[in-house]
């Protein structure tokens, strides 16, 4: 079971404090959004397509929403791998650029995926001004951003870790880079590449739901999808609609889960390193089944021939230039260079930032954006906190129990799939029915979809708990408070961490669509970060979201270097078993 | 054709692999270049079985892979087939200790991959593949994936990939060393086999190796190394009729001249430097290596009970040991640093103070230890003296491992450093806290 957060991993020998090449990644990013925006705003036209086919509550829609909200995903599945694998290898292979790229990746999967929106949509509709294309564009882009980060990390990080030996033989036989690429580094990295995939698309799903129905300022767009079907179902109160969008997603998600997710990382298990001979259960049906058959790959044979036929054939590729010994050490003031001039730019796109942000807010604005900041934060400490008392007794309990673990597991992930903004409806009912106040009672919705990984890590953590270890602690009558602490609590610690990473990174990104909650024309407003984010994108208010983005994502970094990092490090090393 | 025996022809054709000066330099930001290389100058004819025998860390691998164009040298020439060396060579492959099988391959797409980076066509790379297969003898086993296989059979599969490229010269990075003992001569006997009928498609054979008796089993001609740096101390030719008996007479008495070169002083320029041997600086900047004193122990115990009483020969008591050259030879220069025994001209002493180890009980035995460590380690006297003159009695891990960085890699101090913690532990002369990284005075 993988246990390693990508993300961390990757930056494992980087210091906490931010530094030079932090800055200059931030800076880059906020430019680059506003750029686009300013770009969009000049050329602009309402979308008349969209307009003549409008989305209908009628269930029986449904089926065809979910093939085409299903689609954008892939869609953005394909561009994030194909991104990964440009930007991955890039990043590992040439000093320079990785100075630069990974803390621009670091920084990327801080920003709020819901605060891109704003920015590609203006931009996206733009270059196709009056076109669906626009708009389906600006969708799949917002998956593709929720998606193709901790891909990235993870192959950025398998390519840095490649065998020494395994790397020599590819020397020695004198495989060129592209066959090398092809024979070696894939393989390598598939097991955790294969694995965040399926994490991504199963985090993806909330965001598609999010992103189908956008509305940016004078911007509306909503593209056929279960998205926006549940978005015009808020808008008319129409519960019963809700409910079938529910049932219709959670097929949708049996289906992605048990003919995508299970069949790839089962199949991802022959790439393991690991050179013992135990095959752990849990086969996936439908490997079995394809393997077995006879049809399935004489059919699929000849795309098998093509492939192994272009990994043959000696590619002139452009090698990707490696730093070496000798230029290291001549590169010095070369280096030297290098970071001045990226001070330089990167002061100089603070000051447009600053500029940009300026034209809208003030500084008064400023404190108040961070104290609401502060206060999201405080849900997310609180939530996660909650959250792990409550799953992670679930989580022993039931990993400590194989069958047990063998039932539930599969229905935590498939939990962590399932797209908590679908039921959020339900939640601002009992809301308003109530009288309820919504800076309190919003709250949970944050982290009603990200409590499920921490609970499937620590059941997953529980399983690996090495058996002599159990029996030494029930043998020698350690119990109580004491088991706790002593045996299964520093055992589960790493597990654990990786999925309190994901789920407090989660409830950030949920924040903007849980702290505001709309039905029908009751909208309740939790004070929060995520509430100003979300305002400021309907108002179309652009400065305001940058500045809100700015916070969110300084936010977002601090934990993670203040707390996350060194939990994760201090996880890892101290309590490794074996 | 293979002979075992190389002609005496007219004109000597031109070596396969001809270095001379080579020199491997490490470059470290601050401090004292680390040397790993120093004037290395050697030869390999077509035809012949050499091999490179020195201890771990003596700087061979890094020879091999300097011969076969994976890494560029300092300085110094190396020449391929009278070619000069600037990437990694055609005609050249190479067998791994760790096998280095791609684990997502079956064996035969594993055999398969030096071929296809050749750019051999399909069908015939396929029919090579068998063949090597076969001759290896592992036909049968084409479909079965590296997890399926046991160690043996694994590197069965790295010599059918080596062999099926038809290199002229196959480098051999301690193949056998990851094996157990059957399995290790089983496979060793395969290839001389092979070797004397002919059937291996190769002109010659480089091995590097720590077992003394693999190399005077296997090899031509015999290069030994010594370490830090790394240098050709001698070179020994083997001029014994395959297949070699290893209970024959003379085999015995090759195994045991080298047991006895590589632990003898050998008169050189530095006066004390020992063949082989990595002990070879004095003071606080002597490598030690982490051997566990339940070991030591053992082997104080071994030698005075019977049939040693005190005395033995090396090599009856590495193979009664069953351990290898590069086992025993840090365990005993430990037993000789803490004068427990002496050695000479390959066989070791039990010293008085050794007997006295022997007949103690654990705490007189922990307590005779720690003396003797405080006696003749400095490094484990200045820790000592350091945390006595400090008001805290504590001192960081690293304020001692960075000198000794000044002389040696970062590696070899890590292992000092182990080594001393562990033999500190044990006698009780001082504690250490992994946590905090520190040494301390306090016994818990």
């Amino acid at each position: 079971m993988i246990v390693r957060h990508p993300a961390m991993e990757a930056g494992s020998s980087r210091r906490y404090v931010p530094n030079l090449w932090d800055v200059f990644a931030f800076a880059l990013i906020l430019t680059a959004l506003i750029l686009i925006y300013k770009g969009g705003h000049e050329t602009f036209a309402p979308l008349a397509v969209l307009a003549r086919h409008p989305v209908s509550l009628d269930p029986a829609n449904l089926p065809e929403y979910a093939l085409r909200t299903t689609l954008r995903m892939l869609a953005a599945m394909v561009i994030s791998l194909l991104f990964t694998f440009l930007y991955g290898s890039l990043a590992a292979k040439n000093r320079r650029a990785e100075q630069i790229l990974i803390p621009l990746l670091d920084i990327l999967q801080s920003v709020p995926i819901l605060g891109f929106i704003s920015f590609t949509v203006v931009g996206f509709m733009a270059l196709f001004p009056g076109r669906v294309v626009g708009a389906e564009l600006a969708a799949v882009f917002a998956i593709f951003t929720s998606q193709a980060w901790n891909m990235t990390f993870s192959f950025y990080q398998s390519l840095k870790t490649v065998p020494e030996d395994l790397l020599e033989v590819s020397r020695s036989f004198g495989l060129s880079s592209w066959q090398r690429f092809w024979r070696l580094e894939v393989p390598f990295s598939m097991p955790g590449l294969v694995w965040n995939m399926m994490m991504s698309m199963s985090g993806g799903w909330f965001f598609v739901v999010a992103s189908e129905a956008i509305s940016v300022g004078n911007t509306t767009i909503t593209l056929p999808g279960i998205g926006s079907y549940v978005a015009l179902a808020i808008a008319h109160r129409d519960l019963h609609a809700i409910g079938w969008a529910v049932v219709t997603m959670l097929a949708v998600i049996l289906v992605y889960d048990q003919l995508l997710f299970r069949p790839l990382v089962d199949w991802s298990r022959k790439f393991r390193v690991e050179l013992t001979g135990t095959d752990s259960g849990n086969h996936s049906w439908l490997l079995v089944l394809i393997r077995r058959s006879r049809l399935l790959p004489a059919g699929f044979a000849p795309i098998g021939e093509l492939f192994s036929g272009l990994v043959r054939r000696r590619v002139p590729t452009v090698p990707i230039p490696s730093a070496s010994a000798r230029l290291e050490q001549a590169g010095l003031w070369a280096g030297r260079a290098w970071q001045a001039a990226a001070a330089v730019v990167a002061a100089i796109m603070i000051w447009h930032i600053i500029a940009f942000v300026a034209t809208g807010a003030s500084w008064s604005e400023f404190s108040k954006v961070l104290a609401l900041g502060l206060l999201t934060l405080l849900r997310v400490v609180v939530l996660t906190i909650l959250a792990t008392l409550v799953w992670v007794p679930v989580g022993v309990w039931v990993g400590l129990r194989p069958k047990a673990a063998e039932r539930v597991q599969p229905l935590a992930q498939f939990l962590a799939a399932f797209p908590a903004n679908l039921v959020f409806p339900f939640a601002v009912v009992v809301i308003v029915r109530f009288h309820l106040t919504p800076d309190v009672w919003l709250s949970p919705l944050m982290v009603l979809g990200t409590q499920w990984y921490i609970l499937f890590n620590v059941i997953a953590g529980a399983s690996a708990f090495p058996g002599d270890l159990k029996e030494a602690a029930a043998n020698f009558h350690v119990g109580g408070w004491n088991w706790w602490r002593k045996v299964i609590l520093p055992g589960i610690l790493p597990y654990y961490v990786t999925g309190a990473i994901t789920a407090s990174g989660g409830s950030w990104n949920a924040s903007i669509v849980a702290e505001v909650a709309s039905w029908g024309d009751t909208t309740l407003r939790a004070h929060g970060l995520g509430a100003y984010i979300a305002e400021a994108t309907t108002a179309g208010d652009f400065p305001r979201v940058v500045l809100g983005i700015v916070v969110m994502t300084a936010l977002v970094t601090l934990l993670n270097r203040a707390v996350w990092h060194p939990l994760y490090h201090f996880a890892h090393r101290q309590l490794r078993l074996g | 054709m293979m002979n075992e025996t190389p002609l005496q022809p007219a004109v000597a054709p031109a070596p396969l692999v001809n270095l001379e000066g080579v020199r491997q330099i490490y470059h470290k930001s601050d401090k004292a270049d680390l040397v790993v290389l120093d004037d290395v100058s050697m030869k390999v004819d077509a035809g012949e079985i050499v091999g490179l025998l020195g201890r771990s860390g003596s700087g061979k691998s890094t020879l091999l892979r300097i011969i076969s164009g994976l890494l560029l040298p300092t300085d110094g020439t190396v020449r391929w087939c009278g070619e000069r060396v600037s990437g990694p060579c055609k005609g050249l492959s190479m067998v791994f200790q760790s096998f280095a099988l791609f684990p997502w391959l079956t064996v035969l797409a594993n055999v398969e991959i030096g071929l296809e980076a050749l750019g051999v066509p399909k069908e015939e790379g396929r029919r090579r593949a068998l063949e090597a297969i076969d001759l290896i003898g592992l036909d049968g086993f084409e479909s079965a994936y590296p997890k399926e296989l046991s160690g043996g059979m694994r590197q069965r599969v790295g010599f059918a990939r080596a062999l099926v490229v038809h290199p002229r010269l196959m480098l051999m990075d301690e193949p056998f060393s990851a094996l157990d003992v059957l399995t290790a001569e089983t496979l060793r006997t395969d290839i001389v086999q092979l070797w004397i009928s002919g059937k291996l498609p190769i002109q010659s054979i480089l091995m590097v190796t720590h077992n003394i008796e693999e190399a005077v089993l296997m090899c031509d001609r015999l290069l030994v190394f010594s370490a830090n740096p790394g240098r050709v101390a001698t070179e020994i030719r083997v001029d014994l009729p395959r297949p070699r008996n290893r209970l024959s007479p003379q085999f015995r008495e090759l195994v045991d001249d080298i047991y006895g070169l590589m632990t003898q002083t050998v008169p050189d320029e530095r006066p004390g430097r020992r063949l082989g041997e990595i002990l070879t600086a004095s003071g606080i900047g002597m490598p030690l290596v982490s051997v566990s004193t339940n070991r030591l122990a053992g082997m104080v115990e071994t030698l005075t009970a019977e049939p040693y009483q005190g005395r033995a020969d090396l090599p009856d008591l590495a193979e009664r040991l069953q351990m290898e050259a590069d086992e025993l030879f840090p365990a005993m220069e430990t037993l000789q640093l803490l004068r427990f025994a002496t050695m000479e001209q390959g066989d070791v002493h039990l010293t008085d103070v050794g007997r006295r180890f022997a007949d103690s009980d654990v705490d007189a035995r922990k307590r005779l230890f720690g003396q003797q460590l405080l006696a003749h380690v400095p490094l484990a006297a200045l820790i000592g003296r350091v945390l006595e003159e400090r008001p805290s009695h504590r001192a960081p891990f690293v304020r001692f491992s960075a000198e000794l960085e000044d002389t040696m890699s970062e590696e070899r101090a890590e292992e000092t450093m182990r080594a001393i913690i562990s033999w500190g532990r044990y006698g009780e002369l001082f504690g250490y806290d992994e946590q905090t990284r520190e040494f301390n005075l306090e016994n818990p």
